[in-house]
């Protein structure tokens, strides 16, 4: 992939569900491209396809027509496992509701993505202790996620997305259930992992301040892109 | 990676401690009816050939009517002739190759010491029954030959019968009264136990042969006629000597058939044997049904724990994990689940048999073949059974799974 060429690129996107006369349009024809390094929001009403383009985006879901490329790579034409592997190697999550897994301790939620690349049980440890620490939660590898706060989860779900050295975050409503300190807290600690690793962030958001932390937004209306907005076009 | 997986579903066992019990009670209860069922009944058949090897080795057993077989009994002209004197006199006369030949003559009389009654199997016989059948005294003497001649009124006892009257006090010199007449003990029967079929072989009382029929069954019949081959003659060669002698004092002619059967004991030993190997067989299959119970509880408990877990499903693949990654796990856990209730099944299923072998004095025989079969038989149950709802689980989109509630 050549310097500066886009990560993610859209090219006529359609994503349809049902037939006929109940056939609906998520994603109708979405053109779109995001570089490597870039903090982009995607805001939009609910039914807009701004889910849809996050599924695709994340290899999660694949575009009924048009082409999905990924590091490019023709994801939108992979199948299932092929997906996960680069899920697995390339794309974290962090989801609104942390999706952490219930009774077990933050050190082994985050070695969990580790697990399926097949790294090795002490290597595991050392690099999910460092992504523990990188999210600033240094003592705390032994607690369950009942035992942690709100903001304490969402670092350990973040710190679950980065222990693979990922090359694009995808965050669902990050701060969703967050109150506001909470919600400052985390989107500081998305914006370090921006600057300081290159990470490239994909958030789907609907609080204006919130996108705000991002360079770019990109608003979805009825399955189209409605407006692409730099930050520093807005300044 | 697959250590890791077993890791994972131990703890997912230990998180639903009491779910996971009760999942696995249905392969406990399984493994250990077929453990129980299968070592209690090899443990039988062992009992029943020792039993029968007991009743006198080399033993043959000659009773009046006609041999069984195609046609059933005899017509109405062939009244059924029981065994006389004559009969055994000409045996003891003309047979080679025997140890021993005893007459026997067998009811179940009430017998009564004190105020103290027992219902027994009494037999009037003589003093070689002892021999014919391997039984040793532990104290007092045999019947003379006098006495047996003239039908006095003297008698053994089995051990059951002297603990009802006696307790372990000493029964020589007594006197108990069988039916309405009066017999002295003069020795105790070392004790036998009881059969394979619950029998009890010590519940007995012997009387001179001539006592029994004058006061007990007021005839002169002869039931059976035991005769134990020596060690030189096996009873294959014996029979058709019996079968001769027998023929000719009954005064059979060539054209009829004998009115008399002669049984022998160790071809009765291997049908009875083989007879309760089909039994353990079956009683096994009827057990094993609970096992296929079982392993519905398992694809239950399964099905459930998949879709209370359908969110985790749905993190797992998002961060990379493959469906064969999901498989495993479930396989595994649905694995390691039943075949943990196999162990603990066979510890129960060993402990019953153990209880079960020494209430019924029966020798304690597990198989190693048959626990092995029954650890693997309940990893296949897991494997089999956990297959559909792990396939589900690993099928699942992504998706759908992280929007599950």
């Amino acid at each position: 992939m050549a310097a500066g060429a886009p990560l993610i690129t859209f090219d006529k996107v359609w994503k349809s569900y049902g037939q006929g006369e109940a056939r609906v349009h998520a994603l109708a024809g979405v053109d779109l491209a995001i570089k490597r390094g870039e903090f982009v929001a995607i805001m939009g009403p609910s039914g807009s396809g701004k889910s849809t383009a996050m599924n695709i985006i994340g290899c999660l879901d694949t575009p009924t027509a048009g082409t999905y490329s990924f590091m490019g790579i023709d994801a939108g034409r992979l199948d299932r496992n092929r997906r996960a592997m680069l899920r697995n190697l390339y794309v974290g999550f962090v989801f609104q509701g942390y999706n952490l897994l219930a009774r077990t301790t933050a050190a082994e939620n985050v070695e969990l993505p580790l697990i399926y690349r097949g790294v090795a049980s002490r290597e595991r440890r050392n690099l999910a202790m460092q992504a523990l620490a990188q999210v600033g939660l240094v003592g705390r590898e032994h607690h369950t996620p009942a035992e942690l706060s709100g903001g304490q989860q969402q670092r350990v779900a973040i710190a679950r997305a980065i222990v693979t050295r990922p090359t694009l975050l995808v965050a669902d409503e990050p701060t969703g259930n967050l109150d506001t300190a909470r919600t400052h807290e985390i989107m500081e600690l998305l914006t370090q992992l921006n600057t300081e690793l290159g990470l490239t962030i994909a958030m789907v958001t609907h609080e204006v301040d919130v996108a705000g932390y991002a360079e770019r937004t990109i608003r979805f209306l009825d399955g189209h892109v409605a407006s692409d907005i730099m930050k520093v076009e807005l300044a | 990676m697959i250590w890791e997986t077993v890791r994972l579903s131990l703890r997912s066992i230990r998180r639903n401690v009491l779910r996971s019990f009760l999942t696995l009670l249905g392969i406990v209860i399984g493994v250990a009816a077929v453990i129980a069922m299968l070592t209690i009944g090899s443990g039988t058949t062992e009992k029943v050939k020792a039993d029968i090897s007991k009743l006198g080795s080399n033993l043959l057993v000659v009773r009046s009517g006609r041999p069984a077989g195609p046609g059933g009994p005899g017509g109405l002209d062939q009244v059924v002739r029981p065994l006389a004197e004559k009969d055994l006199e000409a045996l003891v006369a003309h047979l080679s190759g025997a140890r021993a030949i005893s007459p026997a003559s067998q009811k179940q009389v009430r017998v009564i010491f004190g105020t103290e009654s027992l219902t027994s199997g009494v037999t009037g016989t003589d003093s070689a029954y002892l021999e014919a059948r391997d039984w040793k005294l532990v104290s007092g003497r045999p019947f003379s030959d006098s006495e047996t001649r003239s039908g006095t009124g003297v008698c053994l006892i089995g051990e059951t019968v002297r603990q009802q009257f006696f307790g372990d006090g000493d029964p020589e010199g007594e006197i108990i009264r069988v039916n309405r007449t009066s017999c002295k003990i003069i020795g105790l029967l070392e004790a036998k136990g009881y059969t394979g079929f619950g029998q009890d072989q010590d519940n007995v009382v012997l009387m001179p042969l001539h006592a029994y029929q004058r006061r007990i069954a007021g005839n002169r019949d002869i039931d059976n006629i035991y005769i134990a081959a020596d060690d030189r003659t096996p009873t294959s060669e014996l029979q058709p000597r019996v079968e001769d002698i027998l023929r000719d004092a009954r005064r059979i002619t060539p054209d009829r058939e004998s009115d008399f059967a002669i049984r022998d004991m160790t071809q009765i030993a291997d049908a009875m044997a083989s007879a309760t190997t089909t039994m353990t067989g079956m009683l096994g299959a009827v057990a094993g049904v609970s096992l296929l119970v079982g392993g519905i509880g398992i694809m239950n408990i399964m099905l459930v724990s998949v879709t209370e877990r359908t969110r985790e499903i749905g993190i797992r693949l998002a961060i990379g994990a493959h469906e064969k990654h999901i498989l495993i796990q479930f396989l595994v856990e649905a694995t390691v689940l039943s075949l943990l209730g196999g162990i603990i099944g066979i510890l129960i299923g060993l402990a019953l048999a153990g209880l079960a072998s020494l209430t019924l004095t029966i020798p304690f025989a597990p198989s190693p073949a048959v626990i092995l079969l029954a650890v693997g038989f309940s990893a296949l149950i897991g494997m089999v059974f956990g297959f559909f709802p792990a396939m589900r689980g690993a099928r699942l989109n992504p998706i759908d799974a992280l929007r599950h509630e």
